[in-house]
């Protein structure tokens, strides 16, 4: 039996969740191998590293762009020749897009959003967050094949010395593959997402106006965080609405969250539970985020965030 | 264009999650329960190609009797038709099976679901039920637009967008941006008159066997109080980011 990995790349370049989701397969592979699937990397040298016994290594101009419908084809194809069981694959927007389709064409059980390492291997159950991370699911995958979502942030990374052999792997892709066509990708360069960041620094309505938002984006420079904000935020159009965290906007699962003259509404809260340590800073102690944040300031924004970027300066040069 | 409109049924987001049956069944008791959110956002945009295309829309649920409000309030929105596959949802696979069947028998040329349910967030049916319909899919959905049999999607990526063409049958996993939240619509007096004489067709489900199976439930370990920090004393801030939290 193997743990086949989609390994994400970006750029040629893997990312965190791609090391995640290695370090969280050597976990649930024991002794067996871990098989990761890699899409024109330019080195996969780093695999070795989180685990991965075997590198399955793609290189083709036609998968350049991520297209979910060919890109679960291929992973099909490299579950299938290496007899794996148990596929694992992240929680961003390219993973959640391929992993149902790859189910049904494995006709494998897939469990999304896992928080942990599996409950039990016989029967297969998960953690899953579940009521926008209000609950958690234990659920058991019955098939023969699973496919694991693993949430970002959710299992760390784990070092694990050794080396990846390195096969070449060309799966044979069909015209249906590509029936959906890549046009253009508008994607902002050398700027954190705030799914892939560590620390997601957020402004609310208390900012008064998004002339007042460069006192948050120099903290996110301070911190190397990603910027975000409440949803009044986004529909007065102060800024885009791809900055929208909450419900029926971008989940955070980051490190740290920093919220700023957000009141904590409860669409707000519930997008953003998943982050680890949360902050307010508020003029109202009234405001429900204080109830749901590790940490808080009670008092105005425009006196404390300037002062706090001037100590988060002052801190990070120490300890750079 | 015959589109099909695939309506959750979720408790609202103000709901207290409480579970019942030795933590393994959710407690509906005292639960309003609404349209998925996600929905909403597909259907609202469903009625535009209907005012402005003249497509006919069609709304499906997979549930008990007990989802027939929720499905009254999307006819009452406008869609001309409910068809309810009469079985209780009890995983994605075997929800996006059902929906199958329905979207196969119908014939749609496009088909919307939400991203997400707000309850189990599973995110799965969209895309199961494009594979099993061996239909394109788009997920993540904000913007769609339709010309003949071609569709033109934008869809969300983490750290911006990317354009997205197709041929019809479509299935989208949509979310907010396919229109926004100033355009949904609030039933009418009118609409809920007309939406009681709609047809609302409850339909046997097909055997279908579950590939995963929710064990039991568990609410996260209460949280501790808030440490607040004095505004003049914000190396304390720093302090615990650093040292306790390990956050930075």
């Amino acid at each position: 039996m193997s743990v086949l990995v989609y390994t994400e790349t970006e750029d040629g370049k893997f990312k965190k969740a791609a090391f995640e989701v290695a370090s969280y397969a050597k976990e649930v592979a024991g002794g067996d191998e871990v098989v990761a699937v890699s899409f024109n990397a330019a080195d996969t040298s780093e695999l070795g590293q989180y685990g991965v016994s075997k590198v399955l290594n793609i290189q083709n101009d036609k998968l350049s762009k991520f297209n979910a419908e060919a890109y679960a084809d291929a992973l099909k194809q490299a579950a299938e020749k290496e007899g794996s069981k148990i596929v694992v694959v992240s929680q961003s927007a390219n993973s959640k897009y391929l992993a149902p389709l790859l189910a049904v064409h494995l006709n494998a059980g897939y469990a999304s959003n896992v928080m942990a390492a599996p409950e039990s291997t016989d029967p297969f159950t998960v953690k899953r967050s579940a009521f926008t991370n209000k609950a958690f699911n234990f659920t058991k995958i019955t098939t023969d094949v699973k496919i694991v979502g693993l949430s970002q942030n959710a299992f760390g990374l784990r070092e694990n010395q050794g080396d990846a052999i390195v096969e070449d792997f060309s799966p044979e892709l069909k015209d249906g593959d590509f029936s959906v066509n890549v046009e253009s990708v508008d994607k902002a360069k050398d700027k954190v997402t705030i799914a892939d960041a560590e620390i997601v620094v957020s402004g609310g309505r208390g900012l008064k106006g998004p002339e007042n938002w460069g006192m948050i984006e120099e903290m996110a420079d301070i911190l190397g965080a990603a910027t975000a904000c409440s949803k009044p935020v986004s529909d007065m159009g102060w800024r885009p609405h791809s900055e929208h965290v909450g419900q029926t906007g971008k989940p955070v699962a980051s490190n740290l969250y920093i919220a700023v003259g957000i009141s904590g509404a409860i669409q707000h809260l519930a997008g953003i539970n998943a982050a680890k340590t949360k902050v307010v800073i508020n003029n109202d102690p009234e405001a429900p985020f204080f109830k749901a944040a590790d940490y808080g300031v009670v008092g105005d924004a425009f006196e404390i965030v300037p002062k706090l970027n001037e100590k988060l300066k002052e801190f990070k040069a120490k300890n750079a | 264009m015959k589109i099909l409109v695939c309506i959750s049924h979720v408790p609202d987001t103000t709901s207290k999650i409480n579970f019942t049956d030795g933590d393994s069944k959710f407690d509906t008791n005292g639960v309003n329960f609404v349209i998925n959110p996600n929905d909403e956002f597909g259907l609202t945009r469903a009625m535009w190609f209907k005012e402005k295309q003249g497509a006919s829309v069609d709304v499906v649920n997979v549930g008990s009797a007990q989802t027939e409000p929720t499905l009254r309030k999307a006819l009452a929105i406008g869609a001309d038709n409910a068809i309810r596959v009469d079985t209780p949802a009890t995983d994605g696979f075997q929800v996006a099976k059902q929906l199958a069947k329905v979207a196969k028998e119908g014939e749609y040329d496009l088909i919307i679901a939400g991203r997400e349910s707000i309850d189990y967030n599973g995110g799965m049916v969209p895309g199961m039920l494009a594979a099993i319909l061996d239909a394109n899919f788009v997920n993540n959905c904000i913007s769609l637009e339709i010309e003949g049999d071609k569709a033109t999607a934008i869809r969300e990526i983490d750290g911006g967008k990317e354009t997205l063409t197709a041929s019809l049958p479509l299935v989208i996993g949509g979310q907010k941006g396919l229109v926004e939240e100033s355009d949904l619509k609030i039933p009418n007096m009118r609409g809920i008159m007309q939406a009681r004489k709609k047809p609302l067709n409850v339909v046997a489900a097909e055997e279908v066997s579950t590939q995963t199976e929710a064990v039991k439930f568990e609410k996260p370990a209460p949280k501790g109080d808030v440490k607040l920090v004095d505004p003049e004393n914000l190396d304390e801030l720093i302090d615990l980011l650093h040292n306790e939290a390990k956050a930075i």
